[in-house]
């Protein structure tokens, strides 16, 4: 739990074993898997990476700051339909929708009887402002809330009850407003980017590659702000609260930031998953997909940032299997991991790799993957044993 | 909106929304109860509670389906046996819960509410297996179908009459347990210091199962009455978990009273709407008005000042 202190002379934020990690990570993600699987599974993994944002996102907020919010796939979702908005209206251009009865608007508005695009759909003809809205509609959500809500002192129970009663509402609006927001469907059939057409097989392929490069830019900027001066105090005001608070520093906008950080990354998520998967609908945004999210974090390790990403491949790995051949087993798997990840290892993957892998290998590597966070190559076949046993 | 009204229907109108809010209220008081004692009360966050509440109601249509096929004379007085089977179905359900997973995770409130979510995964599959997907709805007795005509135009249905009657004797039960006797004070003492309570010779592990334990099983006897007003499916219980949490936190969480209040707020404000909007937007005006509410007065509606 403790963080060491910084070496004195030490400039760059990256500890030695930290980047071999990342390193084994990029490695994995950058080769091993686009060797190693067929493109189909390539772009179930894309799928899987863009949780990987969100998770990344919980582990700076929920590990760190001790902020556990179970409305982040509001985030995930709010980014996802900004560039889904952006898509669909370039899909709807006034030769591909002509025989609606007004053109050059989104197929789903004209069947319910909406006749002009709306006002808050217009911006999103520009792919600058959608880039930029992405990122930045997200954050100022999350400024609003995080301002209300830690500016009182709301905090934990409280704060997680209040984000998922923002997700319940989020979906809820989304599936009423059919007319504004494609309602239970969502906004569907998103054919190019800024005239490239990303349904085909190759686009899909660079999109992997754009995702786990933003991912791994990501993870870079999570141990930046670990690393600094900014980490510590999340980790301080996290265990004890009043002393950080007492000590002058104003608690609630450390948590502002860190948590409009991680709405940023969900967004980010949000949209890469709306380019790979080509649809995006209220089924990410609401209660159970938040929650989802967090065990992902909660599996992986809840103060790893590698630990996250390998949390969210496996428990994504593990539900697209089970799911396939036994769909009556998976919600009891799921069940039982966020019981037994609470119960049993409460610091996930990173935890039981630190306790029990870490120290053997030590000796073998002369100590410089002695504090690793995570597993090297946790690609699925490597962690079963921890799948099946909490599916039991 | 008014205007397509004359005075008298708005009045009329105003009076079965109101009425169909007292039913949603009665089952909102009914879940919150339960869960004002687990959470206010004990501090641990149950996203399972829709599901003890699931347990009760499909307790209800076994014994109803049992009464109507070994019982047929009897079949009028079912509902009572049902609900007491209810309240202990989930009651000794929430004591090896209880007993399994929560005593283990009082210090740790935020991984509570994860492990509870992972055991309602488990209990709406348990009930998917077992009873099928199927939504199930029971056979009302004759005396509880059709409705009062009121006046011309107001009529109220007996069986919501008779939820909200059940509601109130169960308001009132949970009261007196908690207020006047021995054994509330004991977990009233309990809450509000542990190891205190420990050193006056309170068995506060068995003080927090039995608690546990009767929240879960005023659980059991709300879906119970759940029954009587709508179909019962695996994952019904998960429909209501949200809207409870904010009744109890938006009451207050420690007080009974508040619960009570806010619930009637929040079902007034929710059935009013939902006449005039679509029932979406009903939901989401009501729940946001309370999420804003929240913001300005974190502590709930009503608070009991204890000194930490």
């Amino acid at each position: 739990m403790t963080i060491p202190a910084p070496k004195s002379g030490r400039t760059f934020f990256l500890r030695p074993q930290d980047l071999i990690g990342i390193i084994v990570l990029a490695i994995l993600l950058l080769v091993v898997l686009p060797l190693a699987l067929d493109n189909f599974r390539l772009q179930f993994v894309g799928k899987y990476l863009t949780y990987a944002f969100v998770a990344l996102g919980l582990v700076l907020c929920w590990g760190y700051a001790g902020i556990l919010s179970l409305g982040q796939g509001v985030f995930f979702g709010l980014g996802g339909y900004c560039m889904a908005m952006y898509l669909k209206l370039e899909a709807s251009s006034v030769e591909n929708t002509k025989i609606q009865s007004t053109p050059g608007i989104p197929d789903f508005m004209d069947w319910n009887q909406i006749t002009s695009l709306p006002w808050f759909w217009e911006p999103f003809r520009s792919f600058g402002f959608t880039t930029l809205a992405v990122v930045v509609v997200p954050a100022l959500f999350a400024l609003i809330l995080g301002y209300a809500l830690f500016k009182r002192r709301v905090g934990g129970v409280y704060f997680a009850i209040i984000t998922q009663a923002l997700a319940a509402i989020m979906t809820i609006l989304i599936v009423g407003q059919q007319g504004y927001t494609g309602g239970i469907n969502g906004i569907t059939d998103l054919r190019s980017l800024h005239g490239w057409d990303i349904r085909t097989d190759s686009a899909k392929t660079i999109l992997y590659f754009v995702c786990v490069g933003l991912l791994l830019g990501c993870i870079l900027l999570a141990y930046y702000v670990k690393s600094s001066k900014l980490g510590r105090i999340l980790v301080a005001m996290r265990d004890k609260e009043d002393r950080v608070r007492f000590s002058g520093y104003d608690v609630s906008s450390f948590k502002i930031f860190v948590f409009c950080l991680a709405a940023s990354l969900s967004a980010i998520g949000g949209a890469m998953f709306t380019l790979q998967v080509g649809f995006m609908s209220p089924s990410f945004v609401g209660i159970v997909p938040s929650i989802e999210m967090v065990i992902y974090t909660a599996v992986g390790g809840r103060l790893s940032i590698l630990g996250a990403i390998y949390g969210t491949l496996l428990v994504n790995w593990a539900k697209t299997s089970f799911s396939e051949s036994f769909p009556e087993l998976w919600l009891f798997g799921l069940g039982g991991l966020f019981i037994a990840v609470v119960l049993i290892f409460p610091n996930g993957l990173a935890g039981l790799w630190q306790s029990y892998v870490a120290p053997r290998l030590g000796p073998l590597f002369g100590g410089a993957a002695k504090r690793r966070a995570a597993p090297p190559s946790a690609s699925p076949p490597a962690s079963g044993p921890v799948a099946p046993a909490a599916a039991e | 909106m008014f205007a397509d009204y004359s005075l008298a229907e708005l009045g009329s109108i105003f009076v079965m929304q109101g009425f169909a809010g007292l039913i949603l209220f009665s089952v909102f008081v009914l879940m919150a109860l339960g869960l004002a004692i687990i959470f206010g009360q004990m501090g641990v966050i149950n996203m399972a509670h829709g599901e003890f509440m699931i347990l009760g109601a499909y307790v209800t249509y076994f014994t109803s389906q049992f009464f109507l096929h070994f019982l047929p004379s009897l079949f009028n007085i079912y509902f009572f046996v049902a609900m007491i089977l209810a309240f202990f179905a989930s009651g000794a359900l929430g004591m090896a819960v209880e007993w399994l997973m929560i005593r283990r995770l009082y210090k740790r409130p935020l991984d509570t509410l994860l492990a509870t979510w992972g055991l309602s995964l488990i209990l709406q599959q348990v009930y998917r297996s077992v009873f099928g997907p199927r939504e199930v709805g029971v056979e009302l007795p004759n005396w509880m179908m059709g409705s009062l005509a009121l006046t011309d135009t107001i009529e109220v249905q007996i069986n919501g009459l008779f939820v909200m009657g059940l509601t109130i004797a169960i308001t009132i039960a949970v009261a007196l347990l908690m207020y006047k006797s021995a054994w509330g004070k004991q977990v009233r003492a309990v809450v509000q210091n542990r190891v205190m309570a420990g050193a006056v010779g309170i068995n506060t592990e068995k003080i927090d199962r039995n608690t546990f334990g009767l929240g879960c099983g005023i659980a059991g006897v709300a879906g119970s009455a759940f029954t009587m007003i709508g179909s019962t499916g695996p994952t019904s219980g998960q429909l209501y978990i949200v809207d409870t949490f904010l009744v109890v936190v938006f009451g207050g969480a420690q007080s009974l009273l508040g619960t009570i209040a806010s619930a009637f707020t929040i079902s007034q404000a929710q059935s009013t709407m939902e006449f005039f909007l679509s029932g979406s937007m009903a939901k989401v005006l009501t729940l946001l008005g309370v999420v804003i509410i929240l913001m300005l007065r974190p502590q709930g509606l009503f608070v009991i000042k204890v000194r930490r």
